[in-house]
C-alpha cells in the first residue's frame, strides 16, 4: 500500500510543474516574439544568437582540421569551387591557333578543314564533363566551415569527444527546443493570417480596409519570419517598390516571399493550389487584390499579361511581386529571366536576395524534397540569415526589347548580390537544352570552313 | 547524398586509380564528387542520359561522340574506374614523365594516347581506319546544315588525299599521327587542374 500512496502527491506535483512551465513558456513566447512582431520592433536576441553561433562554428571547423591532420586523413575538398582552369578563348581563336602551329603546309594553300579541328570540341566537351556551370546550380552550395549540421558535412567522423558532444547538444537544441517553438509560431502566424484577412474581407472597400489589410499582412509575415528565425538585413530601403510597379527578385526558395513581404506590402502572383495553400490564398485575396490564376489560365500568356497590366495601371493597388527565373536556383547565380514581366511596360524595382549558407541552406531542391520536408529542414536549421538589397527602379529604354531589358535587370541584381550572372535557363533543371545553341556553334564553325574557301576562290 | 561521397571510395581504390591514371589524391576525390553528382540514379554507374543532362555537353556538336568514348564496346554503363580512365587522357603531361623508362607501359595521357582518343572519335567502327564515310559523318556533325553535301564531300576528299600515303583511300592511325606531327597535342588535348 505504501508505495501507491507515495505516487499520488508526486503526480500532482508533476501536473503543477507542467502547468507552470507551459504558462511560463507561452508568456515568454508572447512577450518576446509575438508582441514585437505585431509592432515591428526587435529585441536583438536573434543577432546575439547569430554571433554566438559563428564563434562555435569556427571552433568546430578548427577542431576538424586539426583532427584530420593528426590522423593523417586527407580532408574531402569541396567541389563547388572550380576544379579545372577553363580557357576563355573562342571557337575561332582556338582552332586558328591549332592550325597555324600545326600545319605542314604554309597558310595560303591551307585546306579549309584540318583534322586537328576536333581537338577544340573534344577538349571543351571533356571540360564540361569535369565541371560545368549549370548542373551545380541545382544542388545546395557546399560550405567551407562546418555548421554542426550533419546534412552539410562530408567529413563527419568521430574526431573528438568534445565535437561529438557539441553536435549532439546541437541536435537536442534544434529538434527539442527550436523546432517545436517554430512550428507553434508558424501555425500561429498562418492561422492569424487566414482568420484576420477573412474578417477584413467583410469591410467595405476603402482606405480603412487597405490600411488594416496591410497591417495584418505585415504582422503575420513577421510572425512567420520569427518562426524561421530569419535574421534579415534590409539595405537601401529608400528604393522600396511603390504602387503601380513590378518588383522582381532572384528566387532561391518559397521563403523569399515571406522575407520580402514582411518588410513591405505586395500583391502576389501565382497559381491557385488546393489544400492548405489554397485556403490561405483565398482568404488573402479577400483583404486585398492578389493575382491568382487557375491552372488552365497559366498557359494563356496573353491572359496573364492582360491581368498583370490591368493591375499595375491601377495605382491604388500594391506592387506586384514576381520571380522571373521561374524556378528555385541555389543562390550562387542568377539564371535567365523570363521576359513576360518585362513586356508590361511599367517601372521595375529589382531586389537582390542573398542568403548566408552558414546557418542553414535555404535552397529548395524540389526534386529532392517535397514542400513539407523542406519546411521541416528549414525549421530545424540554426537560422536563416540573409541580406536584401532594394535596387533603384529601372524602366525599359528606347530601342531596347524585353529580352535585353530583362538581361540588364538580371545583371544589376547579380552584381549587387555577388552572384554569377548566367545566360542559361533555369528550366534546364528539368528540361533539355534547346538545339538552337548547338546550331549556333555549328554555324560558327561552318563559317570558318566556308569562309576560307571564298577567300581562295577570290584570289 | 553528400555523405556517400567519401564513404564509398576506399583508400585502396584511390591508390589503384592513382597508379593507373596518375591523378593526385585530391583530384580523384573531387572527380568522385562530380561523378556522384552526375549519377542521378545513385547506382554507382553513369549511363548516356546522365552525360546528356549536362547542357554544355548537349550543345557540343561532337557531344555524342565524346560520350561514346566513355563506354567500352557494347556497354551502357560506366563505373568510376572507367570514368577516370577516360578522363586520364586529358591529364597534362608533366616534365618528369617525359624521360621515363621506355620499357614501362604507356601512360594514359601520353601524346600517342591523346591522338588515339581523337582518332577514335572519327573511327566509329573501330577498324583502325578512318574511311571517307566516317570522315563525312564527323564533318556533318560539326557543320550542321550550313554546308552542302558536295562541298562537304570535296573537303573530305581533299583531306584524305593529303593524309593518305598508302593509297587505300582511308586514313590509318599512323597516317593520322603523321598529319598532326606539328600540332601541339600535349597542350590542346590537356585540361589543367587547379589543385
Amino acid at each position: 500500500m505504501g508505495p501507491f500512496l507515495d505516487f499520488n502527491p508526486f503526480d500532482n506535483l508533476l501536473c503543477i510543474l507542467l502547468g507552470i512551465s507551459f504558462t511560463v513558456w507561452f508568456t515568454l513566447l508572447l512577450v518576446f516574439i509575438i508582441v514585437p512582431a505585431i509592432f515591428g520592433v526587435s529585441f536583438g536576441i536573434r543577432r546575439l544568437y547569430m554571433k554566438t553561433l559563428l564563434k562555435i562554428f569556427e571552433w568546430a571547423t578548427h577542431r576538424i582540421e586539426r583532427g584530420a591532420k593528426d590522423n593523417n586523413h586527407l580532408l574531402y575538398k569541396h567541389y563547388s569551387n572550380a576544379i579545372i582552369a577553363k580557357e576563355p578563348t573562342s571557337l575561332e581563336e582556338e582552332i586558328n591557333e591549332i592550325r597555324r602551329r600545326g600545319s605542314n603546309r604554309d597558310l595560303d594553300s591551307a585546306s579549309a578543314f584540318e583534322m586537328s579541328d576536333i581537338f577544340y570540341f573534344c577538349r571543351r566537351g571533356v571540360e564540361s564533363i569535369m565541371d560545368d556551370e549549370v548542373t551545380k546550380r541545382f544542388s545546395a552550395e557546399e560550405l567551407e566551415s562546418w555548421n554542426l549540421l550533419t546534412r552539410s558535412n562530408y567529413n563527419f567522423q568521430h574526431i573528438s569527444l568534445r565535437l561529438t558532444v557539441l553536435w549532439g547538444l546541437g541536435v537536442v537544441i534544434r529538434y527539442g527546443f527550436l523546432l517545436p517553438l517554430r512550428v507553434t509560431l508558424a501555425f500561429t502566424g498562418v492561422g492569424l493570417l487566414v482568420v484576420l484577412t477573412s474578417i477584413i474581407g467583410f469591410l467595405p472597400n476603402g482606405r480603412m480596409k487597405n490600411f488594416l489589410s496591410e497591417q495584418v499582412h505585415l504582422m503575420c509575415y513577421r510572425i512567420c519570419v520569427r518562426a524561421l528565425t530569419a535574421i534579415i538585413t534590409y539595405h537601401d530601403s529608400e528604393n522600396k517598390p511603390k504602387n503601380g510597379g513590378i518588383c522582381v527578385a532572384n528566387h532561391t526558395s518559397p521563403i523569399d516571399v515571406i522575407i520580402l513581404a514582411s518588410d513591405g506590402c505586395y500583391a502576389m502572383v501565382g497559381q491557385i493550389h488546393g489544400g492548405l495553400m489554397g485556403v490561405i490564398q483565398k482568404s488573402m485575396v479577400k483583404a486585398c487584390p492578389h493575382i491568382w490564376f487557375e491552372r488552365s489560365e497559366v498557359k494563356d500568356r496573353h491572359l496573364v499579361a492582360k491581368r498583370l497590366s490591368d493591375h499595375v495601371e491601377d495605382t491604388t493597388k500594391l506592387p506586384i511581386l514576381i520571380f522571373p527565373e521561374g524556378t528555385c536556383i541555389n543562390n550562387t547565380s542568377v539564371m535567365m529571366f523570363k521576359k513576360g514581366s518585362f513586356e508590361i511596360g511599367s517601372t521595375v524595382y529589382p531586389v537582390a536576395i542573398k542568403y548566408d549558407p552558414r546557418f542553414g541552406d535555404a535552397f529548395w531542391n524540389s526534386s529532392q524534397f517535397g514542400m513539407v520536408n523542406y519546411l521541416l529542414r528549414m525549421m530545424s536549421s540554426w537560422a536563416i540569415v540573409c541580406s536584401v538589397w532594394y535596387l533603384p527602379p529601372m524602366t525599359r529604354e528606347e530601342g531596347e526589347d524585353a529580352v535585353q531589358f530583362a538581361s540588364r535587370v538580371k545583371a544589376a541584381i547579380a552584381r549587387q548580390g555577388g552572384l554569377v550572372d548566367l545566360l542559361w535557363d533555369g528550366g534546364l533543371k528539368r528540361g533539355k537544352v534547346k538545339d538552337a545553341f548547338k546550331e549556333e556553334q555549328q554555324k560558327l564553325y561552318s563559317k570558318m570552313l566556308v569562309g576560307t574557301q571564298e577567300d581562295r576562290s577570290r584570289s | 547524398m553528400g555523405s556517400r561521397a567519401s564513404s564509398l571510395l576506399r583508400e585502396e581504390e584511390i591508390e589503384e586509380i592513382k597508379k593507373e591514371t596518375g591523378f593526385s589524391h585530391s583530384q580523384i576525390t573531387r572527380l568522385y564528387s562530380r561523378f556522384t553528382s552526375l549519377d542521378k540514379g545513385e547506382n554507382g554507374t553513369l549511363g548516356r542520359e546522365d552525360f546528356q543532362r549536362i547542357p554544355e555537353l548537349a550543345i557540343n556538336p561532337l557531344g555524342d561522340r565524346i560520350i561514346n568514348a566513355f563506354f567500352p564496346e557494347g556497354e551502357d554503363q560506366v563505373n568510376f574506374r572507367g570514368f577516370m580512365r577516360t578522363l586520364a587522357h586529358f591529364r597534362p603531361i608533366e616534365d618528369n614523365e617525359k624521360n621515363k623508362d621506355p620499357t614501362a607501359s604507356e601512360p594514359l595521357n601520353s601524346r600517342i594516347n591523346k591522338l588515339l582518343f581523337a582518332f577514335q572519335l572519327y573511327d566509329l567502327d573501330r577498324d583502325d581506319k578512318i574511311s571517307r564515310d566516317e570522315l563525312l559523318q564527323v564533318l556533318r556533325m560539326m557543320v550542321g546544315v550550313n554546308i552542302s553535301d558536295e562541298q562537304l564531300g570535296s573537303i573530305a576528299d581533299r583531306t584524305i588525299q593529303e593524309a593518305d600515303q598508302n593509297g587505300d583511300n582511308s586514313i590509318s592511325f599512323n597516317e593520322f599521327i603523321k598529319v598532326l606531327e606539328k600540332v601541339d597535342v600535349e597542350q590542346k588535348m590537356s585540361i589543367r587542374f587547379l589543385h
